[in-house]
């Protein structure tokens, strides 16, 4: 990843009325990278995009796009296209018009957009249907205008607003792939956003996790998932046990606790933790059953088994606490434990992640 | 068994006769028909029957089949009877239809702006606004035209502002074509403003932010987006504004002091102090032809547009 910021956002605070949106917000996102912003709806990502793109100013602080102040330039003259959530696809223009409008406002000789567009239905597989307008057009079909024209110019940053959420899973998972590939091929900086964890996880360089108008946490999708610095982030991304806890003794980035069920173990804590009461967040797939149980055992009893086909998720019940596992179906005998039974339950210390409560 | 079913199907076919009258709807809607017999078609066909009909001495007119009327819009019939190509007539039609048409741009280089910008407010003020526009509509049409005379004329509002910002005394800015544009502009507004505010209403604001976000400037937007996606109402508006304003009478005659004839004017003073009824139907007719080809025109293109799109 290149060090090199293509995005500085400073202090950013909006206000809608006597709502506070966004609430002192700082982070980079570098040049190249795929970068998303992921939260619940009303966390303030989609009030950041429109920033980004120049739509809304912020109240308070300062935006830099490649070093340079960006909150006075309308969204004309930056350097960054969208792709809107609904498209909005010009419906009196043919796809070829749509795509060459950002290029004949820059000015672009004839030529050049000529070649430029066509070289952009291309890249999306929309050639044949260049003469057509966007009405003619499935859901997917429009999305990849939507790119098309929105990367066409070769903008610094390409803005992303919710992109699939429109289509449906197939096409979606889809997309994924191919926006990621877009991405790598043409080295723009990708500013995704989404409501979908998992469309997180799967695209994004970086992820920046967001709720009730603050950043909540900026890492790796690995980080984010595996190491959550909070209860929001590890209850938002992923299914997850919160386990009442308390710590007894902290060290660097460790705790060590005593879990509602009796067990002491030291397990990996972000730098809060202090003594008292926290909270452990251990993921399902982390927890193993049975034979396969490891690292710190107890017993549990199945309440409730949903078969999924690819995975089963087992509702547990250890000593008066729910706990939630879930196993792969490694082979066609893999769900074989049965509702009700007692079955030995554990996990590995260094999987679970002590947050402050 | 063969016969049977044709003669079954003979039998079906001979649809009992229904009168007319024994017909529900038609008494349902006896009441609009006469209205419209008697208010429109009615009063259009005697026109036409006038427009071909012979000049009385004293008004009025005789039923004696005479192309007269219509001579006269291009000729001057002289003493001993020879015809004179006379431009005058048709030069009140030239300047009514640029009258006209000059109405219907202003109204729309106004109403455009104005539309958009009540679109764009929050719904309780969008409301507000609206009923703003229409506001002049309560007050009766002479008396929006006299505001005007006050406001122009001699010793009017603006002469007195002028001079009192230190231009000479005494301007006046009524009895020309400037005061009856004036004045028809200000009619004909709400009925512009209305239509394109209803279209730009139904645009998505997406597709402005989208041109905005490709580089379009506001008014390359307002050219490329925005007007092409409002054409409808910017054509429904032109018509609402240009048609009225075709025969427009008040204004003429009022601000531009009665020298200065429209089609209006013009048919209102044959059927008047002119006494040449016949003359007068005769431009009615006419000016009613020239509409029905501007409407005609503009359904034409309004199809072509549906097909292109």
């Amino acid at each position: 990843m290149n060090q090199s910021k293509a995005i500085e956002v400073k202090s950013v605070s909006k206000y809608f009325g006597a709502y506070q949106a966004l609430k002192s917000v700082s982070f980079n996102i570098g040049s190249n990278e795929f970068f998303t912003m992921l939260g619940p709806s009303g966390c303030g990502k989609t009030t950041l995009l429109r920033m980004l793109a120049g739509f809304e100013s912020p109240n308070s602080g300062s935006i830099l796009l490649n070093g340079s102040e960006v909150v006075a330039i309308p969204p004309h003259k930056r350097r960054v296209n969208t792709v809107f959530q609904s498209y909005a696809l010009f419906p009196h223009m043919t796809l070829e018009q749509n795509v060459a409008y950002g290029l004949e406002n820059l000015g672009w000789d004839r030529a050049r957009i000529r070649n430029r567009v066509g070289e952009m239905l291309e890249r999306v597989h929309m050639s044949q249907m260049a003469k057509r307008k966007p009405a003619q057009l499935s859901g997917g079909q429009r999305q990849r205008i939507a790119l098309a024209r929105a990367l066409a110019p070769e903008p610094e940053v390409l803005l992303l607003d919710e992109p699939l959420s429109a289509l449906d899973l197939k096409l979606r998972q889809a997309m994924r792939d191919e926006l990621r590939t877009l991405q790598r091929d043409t080295g723009i900086t990708f500013v995704f956003v989404t409501h979908d964890q998992e469309e997180a996880l799967d695209m994004s360089d970086r992820i920046a996790v967001l709720g009730g108008g603050e950043v909540q946490q900026i890492g790796t999708p690995t980080e984010i998932y595996e190491e959550p610095v909070n209860r929001f982030v590890a209850d938002f991304v992923g299914e997850t046990n919160f386990l009442d806890v308390d710590v007894v003794e902290t060290a660097a980035g460790q705790a060590t606790i005593r879990t509602p069920f009796g067990v002491a173990l030291t397990v990996p804590a972000t730098g809060h933790a202090a003594k008292g009461r926290a909270t452990l967040s251990v993921r399902p797939e982390k927890i193993n059953l049975g034979d396969q149980a490891q690292g710190v055992v107890f017993e549990g009893r199945i309440t409730n088994k949903n078969y999924m086909g690819g995975y089963t998720h087992y509702t547990l019940d250890v000593a008066g606490t729910e706990l939630r596992a879930s196993r792969r179906n490694a082979s066609r005998e893999g769900d074989t434990i049965p509702l009700g039974a007692t079955v030995p339950v554990g996990f590995v210390a260094g999987s679970a992640r002590v947050l402050a409560a | 068994m063969t016969d049977s079913v044709l003669h079954v199907a003979a039998e079906a076919d001979r649809v009992p006769r229904v009168r007319f009258w024994h017909d529900l709807s038609f008494w349902g809607l006896l009441p609009s028909r006469l209205l419209m017999g008697f208010a429109l078609i009615l009063p259009i066909f005697i026109i036409a029957a006038v427009s071909v009909a012979t000049r009385g001495a004293h008004g009025g007119f005789a039923w004696d089949f005479n192309l007269a009327g219509y001579r006269q819009i291009l000729f001057n019939e002289g003493w001993t009877g020879e015809l004179e190509f006379t431009p005058q007539y048709l030069l009140i039609i030239v300047r009514t239809f640029l009258l006209a048409g000059a109405t219907t741009l202003i109204c729309l280089l106004f109403a455009v702006p104005v539309a958009y910008f009540i679109s764009r407010q929050p719904p309780g003020r969008k409301a507000a606004l609206v009923y703003l526009v229409t506001l002049p509509f309560w007050a009766s049409m002479i008396l929006r035209v006299y505001a005007w005379m006050i406001i122009l004329g001699k010793d009017g509002t603006l002469p007195r502002l002028l001079e009192y910002l230190g231009f000479p005394a005494g301007t006046s800015f009524m009895f020309n074509d400037g005061a009856t544009l004036t004045a028809m502009v200000y009619t004909a507004m709400p009925l512009m403003v209305l239509p394109v505010f209803a279209s730009i209403e139904k645009l998505d604001g997406t597709l402005i932010e989208a041109s905005h976000d490709l580089y379009g400037s506001r008014w390359v937007t307002l050219r490329r987006v925005i007007l092409p996606l409002t054409a409808p109402g910017i054509v429904a508006g032109a018509i609402l504004v240009f048609v009225p304003s075709l025969g427009a009478v008040l204004e003429p005659s009022l601000m531009g002091g009665g020298k200065q004839m429209m089609m209006g004017t013009l048919i209102q003073l044959q059927f008047g102090g002119g006494r040449n009824w016949p003359f007068g139907a005769a431009i009615a007719m006419t000016l009613m032809a020239l509409v029905m080809i501007v409407l005609i025109f503009t359904a034409l293109r309004a199809a072509r547009r549906e097909v292109a799109l």
